[in-house]
């Protein structure tokens, strides 16, 4: 499943391999505010991307403009070639960008499993005509639905299986609601993961059980994965390469070590030095 | 069978900690341990509060005319009228209240005693002086013209024919006393208040019924029965309460638990042999209603008829709000449209186009039309959300009105004169069904409750369903997750129009001529009512909705059992509606879903204890094995 779609990058000539996602000139104003301001970012093809910065920096705007959540002021967002300006949020889902919600958003009164097999939509067609006439399609993908899910549930271990499956998602551990987040971005069949701090509230034990889950699930599955996280051990841990933003624009990039030690983070961070700059 | 029950209650322990009635009877027995608090140490001032409030209430019953109007209506005669008791009642209801006690961890922190009725009768006086005042104010001034149920024979009603100061005294004792019975109600064992309530239960029932049950007994053939019991001007004779109470205490004492433990056994039932006994209610059931049409009267059938229209609707409506939680405040312009529809077609009175459809034919394209509609009245509205969702929809709802009431439209559909003399619904040329045979229009409703049933019952189940529920849980996620919501939403609406259309359909042909005037906005309010009170999103409590509203108290148009009530209908609805919202906001018969939620949380929790308690025991434990790897 990985690495398949190299070649249909834009800008065909170049040497590398084109990137997944690639935003230029991004920028998102809310009134006078720049939420992000002329951002450019890309990730490639099986790539964990870490996005760190500040309250505020614009991480999580980052996150909604990439899924069409919140409208783009200018720039482009270009996802396989292909631009995803003016697209429907569940429009872009369907070409492959799934994500999670920093304040967990399951569908609270829905099964475990329903919540995983609600989000195949995009992915299955079955309509109202097979439902009510309980056609053999029908009943096939609504099977192939169930053991999908099934399977995306199977891959966090024993924690959202058997009895689980029927359970109300409200009744999970906050961990667990966490997990199943994760579960039901897989379901959408995506290409790319967005991580909106995946292991917040969680504590010690549930925090690097899950970061060693963000490296399986792109060894497993595939996917390329861009991570907003303030815990650092969790962005050390899982990152191929980490990007710092401040104030909706880019103040640093590259692998953990060299980002770390990189002033102007220090600085967007800890706030100080301002005479000297 | 007396024999049979005797070893289970002497040995509750017997009988399984796991089965329900048991631990009721633990709870029973753990009761008298808390001491029971002194005569006096009330809470004075909630008494006092909550006899202000029953006061309140019976003085606004009073001035609403009930009682005078219900007075007429016996229910044991000669004692008890249905006016009397719309005010009786409502001390009693305060005293019970004011009994109430909060319990820790399920356990009592008082034992009820005379305390309770003492607090009840309290209470309940200062309820009763409510009406004592209104009866010194009606003997003293004339309040006619702002109220203008300020009459003399309200007074003497609430003199019982004597003077003023007759009724103050005799209404501070009748609700001392009221109170004071709803007082002891808390002082009854569980068991034997279980008694109590069936046996008030059952003659309450019995003479609020009269009507169908006397109807049954002319189809069923025990009218020797029903005129001894019931007094030849309406009201179970005095002899015959006590006879009643007295049968059905006795029953009750027999059944005891029996009932209970049956429901508990069927729900813990799992799997294949659920199933089987799901499909076993529901043969039952469908057998029931099926057989039971034939032996009841014209009166009862028109009920059953009336009542399944709505049930048709509110099954309609609960597809779009229940299950899709798009608020539709609208929903009786599909209803309108669907009767119109069938109107033109089949009428030959239609004004402009009059092709004389046979019913079935014109029903395709009474699906069809109705169907376009909700896609036009929906596409526009579903991009709203929440509040102006609603307030789009009630409007769309009355432009439908307006235009079938419209000179412009009038060449089409008869303006205020509406269309008549519409032929009653041809089945294949089998048989012809209009209002004048309600028992043939309650089989057809049947045939397309069961249709609408299966309907929302696949829809439920299928891609489409998750998709509705998944918008009515978080519709932003819903979206993010893939779901083209504009579509889903649109889909629920266009369902949930072709679901009203069929209900208009047959209310064409029932009633055999459509007004505009019968499509009011009461109409959408009525059906959204049935829905909540019933449970959103449940199948068997918008029909049990429907049964309890429209059935007995009737629909906005429709009588129900209680026709002395129609015209108190919509502040019965009202005080139901806020009852309900706050003891029971899941409704009636709550969806599976939600019921589930309340229950099993705690098994669960203690599944995945042993689960993991398990896992340790063979060795490390995943909790720690991950902990270490990582």
């Amino acid at each position: 499943m990985t690495c398949t779609m190299e070649s249909t990058g834009a800008g065909g000539g170049a040497t590398a391999a084109a990137p997944l996602l690639e935003t230029r000139k991004l920028s998102v104003d809310f009134g006078g505010l720049h939420a992000l301001d002329g951002l450019d970012f890309e990730v490639r093809e099986g790539e964990i991307v870490s996005v760190i910065g500040p309250n505020g920096a614009g991480k999580t705007t980052l996150f909604n403009a990439i899924t069409a959540t919140v409208a783009l002021s200018s720039g482009d967002i270009v996802f396989e070639g292909g631009s995803l300006l003016g697209l429907d949020p569940n429009k872009v889902t369907a070409r492959g960008i799934a994500r999670t919600f920093q304040n967990v958003r399951l569908f609270a009164n829905m099964t475990v499993l329903e919540n995983v097999m609600v989000s195949q939509h995009c992915r299955t067609r079955q309509h109202a005509f097979g439902a009510l006439f309980c056609t053999p399609a029908f009943r096939r993908e609504e099977a192939e639905i169930r053991e999908r899910a099934e399977k995306i549930l199977n891959f966090f271990g024993s924690r959202l299986v058997g009895y689980r499956f029927d359970q109300p998602a409200f009744t999970l551990s906050y961990a667990n609601r966490r997990r199943l987040e994760i579960a039901r971005a897989m379901a959408t069949e995506p290409k790319l993961i967005l991580l909106d701090e995946p292991v917040a509230g969680m504590n010690p034990v549930e925090s690097a059980e899950l970061t060693k889950l963000i490296g399986r699930l792109r060894d497993e599955w595939g996917f390329a994965i861009v991570v907003i996280e303030h815990h650092m051990d969790v962005v050390r841990e899982v990152s191929d390469r980490v990007v710092v933003l401040d104030h909706g624009t880019k103040i640093a990039e590259g692998v953990y070590e060299e980002v770390s030690n990189d002033p102007l983070v220090i600085e967007a961070y800890l706030g100080h030095g301002n005479e000297n700059s | 069978m007396t024999a049979d029950e005797q070893p289970s209650e002497a040995a509750p322990g017997v009988t399984d900690a796991a089965s329900g009635a048991a631990g009721a009877q633990a709870h029973e027995h753990e009761t008298p341990q808390a001491p029971p608090r002194p005569l006096l140490a009330q809470d004075w001032r909630r008494l006092l509060r909550m006899g202000a409030v029953g006061a309140t209430a019976q003085m606004f019953l009073a001035l609403s005319n009930m009682p005078l109007r219900l007075d007429d209506r016996l229910l044991i005669k000669p004692i008890l009228s249905f006016g009397y008791l719309s005010l009786l009642f409502v001390p009693f209801v305060v005293g019970n209240r004011v009994g109430h006690q909060i319990k820790r961890e399920g356990i009592p922190t008082h034992a009820a005693g005379a305390h309770e009725v003492i607090g009840g009768a309290v209470a309940g006086a200062v309820a009763g002086a409510g009406v004592s005042l209104m009866a010194l104010l009606l003997a003293n001034f004339d309040l006619r013209e702002p109220l203008v149920n300020w009459s003399p024979q309200l007074a003497d009603l609430l003199a019982f024919g004597n003077s003023t100061g007759f009724a103050v005294f005799i209404w501070l004792l009748l609700g001392g006393l009221s109170g004071a019975a709803g007082g002891a109600m808390r002082l009854l064992r569980p068991r034997i208040r279980r008694v109590a309530v069936t046996m008030i239960l059952t003659v309450g029932l019995i003479s609020v019924m009269e009507t169908l049950v006397t109807d049954l007994a002319e189809g069923m053939r025990f009218e020797w029965l029903t005129d001894r019991v019931y007094a030849r001007r309406g009201g179970v004779n005095w002899n015959w309460a006590l006879i009643l109470a007295a049968v059905s205490g006795l029953v009750s004492v027999l059944a005891r638990g029996r009932v209970r433990r049956t429901r508990e056994r069927i729900a813990s039932l799992e799997g294949a042999s659920r199933n089987r006994a799901n499909l076993g209610l529901i043969a039952l059931t469908g057998a029931l209603l099926v057989i039971l049409p034939m032996f009841t009267g014209k009166l009862t059938n028109e009920l059953l008829a009336n009542v399944g229209l709505f049930v048709l609707l509110a099954l309609g409506l609960n597809v779009v709000v229940g299950l899709a939680g798009i608020l539709d405040l609208g929903y009786v312009a599909f209803f309108a449209v669907g009767s119109y529809t069938a109107a033109v077609l089949t009428a030959a009175t239609s004004p402009r186009i009059n092709p004389e459809l046979p019913w079935f034919v014109a029903l395709i394209f009474v699906v069809g039309i109705t169907g376009l509609v909700g896609l036009f009245i929906g596409a526009p509205v579903i991009r709203m959300r929440g509040d102006y969702l609603a307030i789009v929809t009630l409007g769309f709802g009355e432009i439908i009105r307006l235009l079938f009431l419209s000179d412009w439209l009038s060449g089409w559909f008869g303006g205020s004169q509406g269309i008549v003399r519409i032929p009653g619904a041809g089945i294949f040329g089998l048989a012809s069904v209009d209002g004048t045979d309600p028992r043939a229009v309650f089989y057809l409703v049947l045939a397309f409750c069961a249709l609408t049933i299966y309907i929302s019952w696949r829809l439920e189940r299928s891609r489409l369903g998750r998709a509705w529920m998944a918008v009515r849980e978080d519709e932003t996620v819903a979206e993010a997750m893939g779901i083209n919501t504009v579509n889903v939403k649109l889909m629920a609406f266009v369902v949930g129009a072709v679901l009203g259309s069929f209900s208009g359909a047959i209310f064409s042909a029932k009633v055999g001529s459509v007004f505009p005037n019968s499509f009011l906005i009461l109409v959408s309010i009525v059906i959204l009512v049935v829905v909540i009170f019933g449970g959103m999103g449940s199948i068997p409590g918008v029909i049990a909705g429907s049964a309890v509203l429209i059935g007995v108290l009737g629909g906005p148009r429709q009588p129900g059992l209680l026709a002395e009530f129609s015209e108190y209908k919509l502040l019965i609805y009202g005080a139901l509606l806020i009852w309900m919202m706050l003891a029971r906001p899941e409704g009636l018969i709550p969806s599976v879903r939600r019921s589930r939620e309340l229950h099993q949380q705690e098994m669960a929790q203690d599944a995945w204890l042993r689960e993991q308690l398990d896992e340790e025991a063979n060795g490390g434990g995943s909790l720690r094995a991950s902990a270490a790897t990582s």
